[in-house]
């Protein structure tokens, strides 16, 4: 993956096949603790202990059409080049928590990318799934939860044109904000 | 800057203005998002599609994402289903394929026979 956002998007797409209804992300660049984590919240059908030791080991996934998984994996080998790591908890039924961390100013870290990109499309194409989303660059931070949109919006839809733009703007600008402040 | 306040206007004006859209009849663009998808460039593409069909304000038309479809080696997969026709897929689509896709598919209604798999295999 070129983009730390394109492994968020990869791992939030797990839970939503893992049939989550709420998705929370949170995302913090802390520049002088030289170090970017985030954490993916889901309440999907989360995993058995046995799955989630063996689901970082390439040779065993669920899948039926391919027998190997690659997105966790990937994600891990990124985290651990910069001199960081995952976790991945999971509790069958309930849900899964997978945190990773990154060297913020190492040399093989990738940078995070478009994440505006990342939320517009998980958002306007799962209109049964919530999502949190936070962002923290050291002391900045802004916050979505896409359940106050709804209520916004009533009974129109996020894959209305005139949302979706709004959508794109509002991620597009409160991203950009995020590093305006020295 | 954008507030949430902006989606109670957007509510009222699209409400006032067109037939709300509905989950059947319409024509749906499905982009294959699992790890070789996204490493293959699948989320410009889908951005590419969402921003030609808000552009147009092309009413009934949806872009969603998807898990694997799975054939790796001919990602991005774009799917386009439109109501009584049969299903096309289009594979190892870019960003520029992307207006010519919605403008002569979508819009006028013939498949752009060049990108589809038909054509790749
Ligand atoms: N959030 C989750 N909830 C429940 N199960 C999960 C979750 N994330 C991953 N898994 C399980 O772990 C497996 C491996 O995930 P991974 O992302 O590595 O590969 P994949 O999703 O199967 O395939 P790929 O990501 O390569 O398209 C999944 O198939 C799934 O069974
Ligand atoms: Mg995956």
């Amino acid at each position: 993956m070129k983009e730390l956002s394109l492994h968020i998007l990869d791992i939030m797409q797990n839970s939503i096949v893992a049939g989550a209804t709420l998705v929370e992300l949170d995302l913090a660049e802390d520049r002088e603790e030289d170090v970017l984590t985030f954490s993916i919240t889901d309440n999907g059908c989360g995993m058995s202990t046995e799955m989630v030791e063996t689901v970082v080991n390439p040779f065993t996934t669920s899948r039926t059409t391919r027998k190997v998984g690659l997105g966790i994996p990937l994600l891990k080998a990124a985290a651990e080049q910069t001199g960081g790591g995952i976790t991945l908890s999971s509790k069958l039924g309930e849900g899964t928590v997978i945190t990773a961390s990154f060297g913020y100013s190492h040399i093989d870290r990738q940078p995070l990318g478009n994440m505006a990109e990342t939320m517009l499309g998980l958002i306007t194409s799962y209109e049964s799934v919530d999502f949190v989303y936070r962002h923290r660059v050291d002391t900045e931070e802004y916050a979505l939860d896409t359940r106050e949109m709804r209520q916004m919006l009533g009974e129109v839809s996020f894959a209305e044109p005139q949302v979706m733009l709004w959508l794109s703007e509002f991620l597009k600008e409160n991203e950009a904000a995020l590093y305006l402040v020295k | 800057m954008k507030t949430l306040a902006d989606l109670e206007a957007i509510r009222k004006k699209t409400l006032e203005q067109v037939t709300l859209r509905k989950d059947e009849g319409g024509v749906r663009v499905v982009v294959g998002m699992a790890t070789c998808g996204i490493a293959a460039g699948a989320r410009p593409v889908m951005n590419a599609f969402m921003e030609e069909i808000a552009k147009r304000n092309l009413e009934n038309v949806t872009v969603t994402q998807t898990g694997c479809i799975g054939m790796c080696r001919l990602e991005p997969i774009v799917e386009i289903i439109v109501p009584d026709k049969e299903k096309v897929t289009y594979v190892k689509l870019n960003p520029d394929k992307v207006a010519k896709i919605v403008n002569e598919h979508i819009v006028n209604g013939n498949p752009v026979a060049e990108y589809t798999i038909g054509a790749a295999e």
